[in-house]
């Protein structure tokens, strides 16, 4: 959505590198890989993973590519705890971070949601342990957190709006248990939908991930974990968003303001909530054409053959 | 606009290298100036969101929200100075963000619009209406200008406030490219301070 020629992300300008997340099921080794100890999938046997190791991984796949640096690092939500990380454990690679819609530490609401979500999952009976592949997969389970997820992504205004009280293609309440309201069956649908998409226990991995991350490992100050930091930071943040809301990225902010390190932070009023991310558009990528257009002339390209300033864009995940 | 006084005394006050921290800082116009022409480390903090996207593409460091919130983060003296420009006015707590500014920076810059110039008195005692002028071109129902206040009324304040006021330079206007010290607080439009929570920095 930001990505392609002439948007904020201009493939006619940057090289734009996007990889699938360590743990996840859409290309990168996860619990549905093979165990090639065992030639069957993992399962829960596969190893927990963290936000750091998704970086590692992306760290070492720019390896694999050549390139030393970065022009910068993009992401929303663990996308952006991605970027965070990014600029923490690789400061030499990352010239711009732009976290957005994210926090440096799983508030605790944030990991309530997720738990529940992970309970759904571990609750339907065919998820037996993890194991369940080549049998049935633990749709329900996987539909209910995310229909739980989609709540939290939206707002209480957003939803309002979008929904109100509105009844799905009948006149009166059924008096039933089926889905009579709009917002009912809009869950419902991206419940089903995710399930034919998504691999239940990469749901579980990658939530617990977003759930261990903080950046302080509850030991140092954030103003601590970002001494070393180099890169230039862009910090954004929606209004409405109650899964990070604005106070979570002002913290960031803060803790690099305080040893003085370059960094804007941009608040943007939005009523999508945490969606806002993927929804306004028109409200960001200007900023972000013009905060990469400023890294660009700022950076400066090492002098290696065929090396460009490519950007790591970790997407949206979970 | 071109080539600003005002903006050319604040950075005479501004030592070469210092950290600088320009609250309401607009476009970014006068932080880029003090980085280019003074190499300064500085960064911005506004309200406003084009504002905010201007010193972005400028390549400054700013951040988006209350003047007040905009300097919670930092600890005493973490800048060598710190400027208000022509924004103390369009502040809910002016006296607040005046003492935090002393707090954080070693100096404080503030300019402001001086409301007791001879024209503006002039004006609401003939014409029985609310003053507009250049520095002040807004009617009193849709002005973001709040807290207007006089030369005397802020030598006040930061009497009141145990500030020391190291330096004063008042300007006639804009277009006056001299300043006057001469009855500054019926002759000038223009007023900037430079104060200190004690210690002498000039």
């Amino acid at each position: 959505m930001l990505i392609g020629p002439g948007k904020a992300l201009d493939t006619d300008r940057y090289s734009v590198i996007c990889s699938n997340v360590l743990g996840g099921c859409s290309g990168s080794t996860g619990p549905a890989s093979v165990d090639p100890q065992t030639g069957k999938p993992y399962g829960t046997g596969f190893p927990m993973i963290t936000v750091a190791d998704m970086v590692d991984a992306q760290a070492l796949l720019l390896d694999h590519l050549g390139i030393d640096r970065l022009l910068a690092a993009v992401g929303g939500s663990m996308g952006g705890m991605q970027v965070l990380q990014w600029a923490v454990a690789h400061p030499e690679r990352l010239h711009l971070a732009i976290p957005i819609a994210c926090a440096a530490r799983q508030s605790t609401q944030a990991i309530a949601f997720n738990e529940v979500g992970r309970q759904a999952i571990m609750a339907d009976p065919n998820w037996r342990g993890g194991d369940y592949y080549g049998r049935k997969p633990p749709a329900k389970g996987l539909a209910v957190a995310r229909m739980l997820g989609h709540i939290t992504y939206l707002s209480d205004e957003a939803m309002r709006e979008k929904f109100g009280r509105r009844l799905r293609d009948i006149e009166d309440y059924s008096f039933s248990f089926s889905a009579d309201f709009e917002v009912e069956s809009y869950l419902r649908h991206q419940g089903v939908s995710f399930t034919g998409r998504f691999d239940a226990n990469s749901y579980l991995y990658i939530t617990r991930a977003i759930d261990y991350f903080d950046l302080t490992n509850g030991q140092r100050s954030l103003t601590e974990v970002f001494r070393d930091v180099t890169s230039r930071f862009l910090v954004m943040a929606f209004s409405s968003d109650w899964l990070h809301p604005p106070y979570q990225l002002k913290e960031i902010v803060g803790a690099l303001r305080a040893t003085h390190k370059h960094v804007s932070y941009y608040e943007v009023e939005s009523h999508y909530g945490h969606d806002a991310f993927l929804l306004e558009r028109e409200k960001t990528e200007g900023i972000i054409a013009a905060f990469l257009a400023s890294g660009s002339r700022s950076m400066r390209v090492p002098p290696r053959a065929g090396v460009d300033g490519g950007q790591a864009t970790p997407g949206r995940e979970a | 606009m071109t080539q600003r006084v005002d903006y050319q005394i604040i950075e005479d006050l501004v030592p070469e290298g210092a950290t600088v921290l320009d609250l309401g800082c607009g476009d970014g116009e006068l932080l880029d100036k003090l980085i280019h022409e003074k190499h300064v480390r500085g960064s911005g903090v506004d309200v406003a969101q084009e504002a905010v996207r201007a010193c972005v593409a400028r390549g400054l460091s700013v951040f988006h929200g209350d003047l007040d919130e905009g300097l919670a983060d930092y600890e005493d003296g973490s800048f060598d100075v710190v400027i208000l420009s022509f924004s103390v006015q369009q502040l809910r707590r002016p006296r607040f963000v005046v003492r935090e500014m002393a707090r954080v920076g070693r100096l404080a810059v503030v300019s402001m619009p001086n409301f007791a110039h001879w024209s503006l008195v002039g004006q609401l005692l003939l014409t029985g209406r609310m003053p507009v002028s250049s520095e002040l071109p807004y009617q009193w129902h849709d002005t973001p200008n709040i807290h207007l206040c006089t030369v005397r009324d802020f030598r006040a304040l930061c009497h009141d406030e145990g500030l020391r006021v190291e330096r004063e330079i008042f300007l006639r206007s804009f277009a006056h490219t001299a300043p006057s010290q001469h009855l500054p607080n019926l002759m000038a439009r223009i007023a900037i301070f430079a104060v200190t929570r004690g210690a002498t920095v000039l």
